[in-house]
């Protein structure tokens, strides 16, 4: 667990945006626009959209753990109610819910 | 096995340790070939570098997640050290996680399984276990275990009571997952390496609990 | 914008999962170690080669494998870094398949 870095706390529940853009994206399709918590706080990360096209990465991001209930991911998640799912997000992807 | 024979000057000779002739080879394949020597050739590689990864790559494989995993089935102390700081655990058993930018160790219990995915590519703990095996990389995995994860557990063998939770990690970033597996009933008194045994692969990946204390006897 | 191919969390028609594995064959070996070392060396970052595999056609993608499509990918960075051009490597691989000959 890393000290604070960015807007958000674990406990926050945070949106991923709905973005549809070109490039190289670490966001995953089935999760945008889907609801969730910060699980955790991973800290600052240069960015891979902009290294992917040999550029510095920089400034750092925070990035975090978000953490989803499958069932409110996928509609027809069939099994166990438990049952979560967690991605690795950039804080820049994520809107507080 | 040694791959010395990998060295430059060899790609005139058909080597003992190629399954294929190489002019078998399919043209994507070939092309490494050529790309190395001239790498080589032009000073951007020496044969050092590439044999240094080869000779990295050899030295890791699943047992070195299997002695960490054992280690925190015994002492309680290590387990809580490697779920705080997984790095510094692992070099206290000697294994170099150094190049893991970060690295995050879930616990697996009674009530919760975790299994861990890369939906977008093939990101894996290499520097603990080794490279993945094909069906981790392989599209069924990446598309299917994100939204059935049972499903899949089941195919390699694990059934789940609905009591149970399964968190899935989609590996999306520079953060890797190793799963610490649930260490099986009736094990009190085996040794540390004996435990060890215990701890497969796939087990710390999360698809499968680690194998039992006795075969299985129908 | 059409979902990347490379993309595939959820996607449907998944089948059963080939647990099969395969002892790494030697070219199979190399292309791990080159694409490492090239890494290990700063010329090329693991962020360059996905969006380069990314950005391969689709087909193209789904038609090699695993280690095929790490070559390929490793080649489309050399020769966007300018370090080496399609033509050497074309003429490289030809004068290996004169060496190598018929059995």
């Amino acid at each position: 667990m890393k000290e604070a870095v960015g807007k958000y706390r674990p406990g926050d529940r945070v949106r991923v945006r709905m973005e549809d853009r070109p490039g190289h994206i670490r966001t995953p399709f089935y999760i945008r626009g889907k609801t969730g918590w910060v699980e955790r706080v991973h800290g600052e990360f240069l960015n891979p959209e902009s290294l992917a096209y040999g550029r510095d990465g920089l400034p750092k991001r925070p990035l975090y753990l978000i953490g989803f209930h499958q069932a409110e991911v996928w509609g027809e998640y069939s099994a166990s109610g438990r049952d979560k799912l967690y991605v690795d997000i950039y804080e820049h992807w994520l809107n507080p819910a | 096995m040694s791959h010395d024979h990998l060295s430059v000057g060899h790609e005139a000779k058909q080597e003992q340790g190629d399954a294929h002739p190489r002019h078998e080879l399919s043209q994507q394949a070939k092309r490494i070939y050529a790309i190395r020597e001239l790498l080589i050739e032009k000073g951007v590689l020496t044969q050092a570098d590439i044999q240094r990864q080869i000779d990295y790559m050899e030295a890791r494989s699943p047992a070195n997640g299997a002695r960490l995993v054992a280690r925190a089935w015994v002492d309680s102390a290590f387990k809580a050290r490697l779920l705080a700081d997984p790095k510094a655990a692992c070099a206290e058993m000697g294994i170099d996680a150094t190049s893991i930018n970060e690295f995050v160790v879930l616990e697996n219990t009674e009530k919760v399984r975790h299994v861990v995915v890369c939906t977008l590519c093939s990101c894996y703990p290499r520097p603990i276990l080794g490279r993945p095996p094909d069906w981790y990389k392989s599209f069924n995995y990446r598309a299917r275990v994100v939204i059935e994860p049972r499903e899949v557990m089941r195919e390699f063998g694990q059934e789940l009571s609905d009591d149970a939770e399964v968190r899935v990690h989609d590996s999306t970033a520079d953060i890797r997952y190793l799963v610490l597996p649930l260490r099986p009933p009736g094990t009190e008194g085996m040794s540390e390496q004996e435990l060890a045994k215990l701890v497969t692969r796939d087990s710390m990946i999360g698809v499968v609990d680690p194998l039992p204390a006795v075969p299985f006897r129908p | 914008m059409p979902r990347g191919h490379h993309d595939l969390g959820g996607t449907p028609g998944g089948g059963p999962i080939d647990r099969s594995e395969h002892q790494l064959e030697d070219w199979e070996i190399l292309a791990d170690a080159v694409n490492q070392a090239l890494g290990a060396k700063g010329i090329r970052r693991t962020d360059e080669l996905r969006r380069i595999r990314e950005e391969m056609d689709a087909e193209h993608y789904r038609s090699m494998s695993y280690y095929e499509r790490w070559i390929a990918s490793a080649e489309t960075i050399l020769i966007e870094k300018k370090i080496l051009t399609r033509e050497e490597i074309d003429r490289k691989v030809a004068e290996f398949e004169k060496r190598w000959g018929n059995p």
